[in-house]
């Protein structure tokens, strides 16, 4: 059994350590708002948070994962009102929304350690999430609005 | 008791005498492990340039390059994503190296290749060896200042044994090889500086 601590809950699962962190998420824990994309760590879908960190939990093994803090898009925020979330929604972002939660999770990330990203530090840490939709104008500008948010007292 | 006065004052100075002896023979920068041999810059050349064909390879020059941006193939096409530096080398936000390359290579073809120290050298310390001539790579690896404040010794200790410059031997599915194996390369380093570590002409 491997013990994982997920949005806050404790879980013992019975995997092989050399299981995908993202089949873990996904297919044991039922956390099925981490998608699955390439499997190959190009494209940022599977995007999750390990100690706070941005990682691609297709090609993490749930071992490096075991005791460690792992945060997905289900805890990103209490009641999805995380900055970015409002902002997501308030422009739209998502098309057919299979590349967000990767989007979200790797924004988040940028807004905690630069609270006021300029474009180019936005390419910098998002140009490895990528849309089969486009809707990278929508994520620019939903994260600039994120970062405004956030100044104003926004939760973070 | 005072018999014996004589043979210590004897071996005192028997041990005074091989010090001193020891402290007059030629000597090298490091005092450890640093082997030397007689002066030869032709040989000493020779070698730099096997070594130099290696840190040229697609495995040691694609995570010393000379912008910011790692390189990826034998063609040292830049990293896709847009991944940069940092100021620790590490990467940025949410493109560090780590959050794809784990702690060894992901199994299969296009995967992350992987190492606990997978890094680019760090912003204050950048280690170029894309675009450098022979003689630019040699003096800068033996400069303390541009290398990382490496001695002589601790230069070839990292070429023959940090886990990191062995991942280029061990790269994973469908990645080339350095053209000298890593044993090879080490006795080539070695023999470079032996032999008085000489920088080529050019
Ligand atoms: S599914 Fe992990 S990066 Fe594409
Ligand atoms: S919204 Fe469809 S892939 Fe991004």
């Amino acid at each position: 059994m491997i013990a994982l601590k997920v949005n806050d809950k404790s879980y013992q699962v019975d995997a092989s350590p050399d299981m995908p962190l993202l089949w873990v998420l996904r297919d044991l824990l039922g956390l099925t708002g981490t998608k699955f994309g390439c499997g190959v760590a190009q494209c940022g879908a599977c995007t999750v948070h390990l100690n706070g960190e941005a990682i691609r939990s297709c090609v993490t093994k749930v071992s490096r994962a075991q005791g460690q803090n792992i945060v997905t898009i289900e805890g990103l925020s209490l009641n999805n009102d995380h900055p970015l979330q409002k902002a997501w929604v308030e422009f739209d972002v998502p098309q057919c929304g299979y590349c967000q939660s990767g989007q979200l999770m790797s924004a988040a990330v940028l807004l905690r350690e630069n609270p006021n990203p300029t474009n180019q530090d936005i390419d910098d840490a998002m140009s490895g999430n990528i849309c089969r939709c486009g809707t990278y104008p929508r994520i620019r500008q939903a994260i600039h609005k994120a970062a405004e948010m956030q100044k104003e007292g926004g939760k973070s | 008791m005072s018999s014996k006065k004589p043979f210590i004052l004897i071996v005192l100075l028997l041990a005074a005498i091989g010090i001193t002896i020891m402290s007059f023979k030629g000597a090298p920068v490091d005092h450890n492990t640093l082997a030397t041999l007689p002066k030869d810059s032709i040989g000493s050349v020779k070698a730099f340039m096997s070594v130099y064909k290696v840190l040229k390879s697609a495995r040691c020059m694609n995570c010393h390059p000379n912008g910011d941006v790692p390189l990826q193939g034998d063609d040292n096409h830049l990293h896709t994503m847009g991944v940069k530096r940092g100021t620790d080398g590490r990467g940025l936000y949410a493109m560090k190296c780590s959050n794809c390359h784990q702690a060894e290579n992901a199994p299969g073809i296009h995967t992350p290749p992987g190492n606990p120290k997978w890094s680019l050298p760090p912003a204050n310390m950048r280690m170029v060896f894309q675009g450098k001539t022979p003689r630019q790579l040699a003096l800068q690896l033996l400069d303390p200042k541009q290398n990382g404040g490496r001695s002589k010794q601790q230069l070839i200790d990292h070429m023959a044994s940090d886990d990191l410059v062995s991942w280029a031997w061990n790269p994973g599915t469908g990645r080339t090889l350095p053209p000298l194996s890593h044993t090879a390369f080490s006795a080539q380093v070695k023999l470079w500086i032996a032999k008085g570590a000489y920088a080529p002409a050019r």
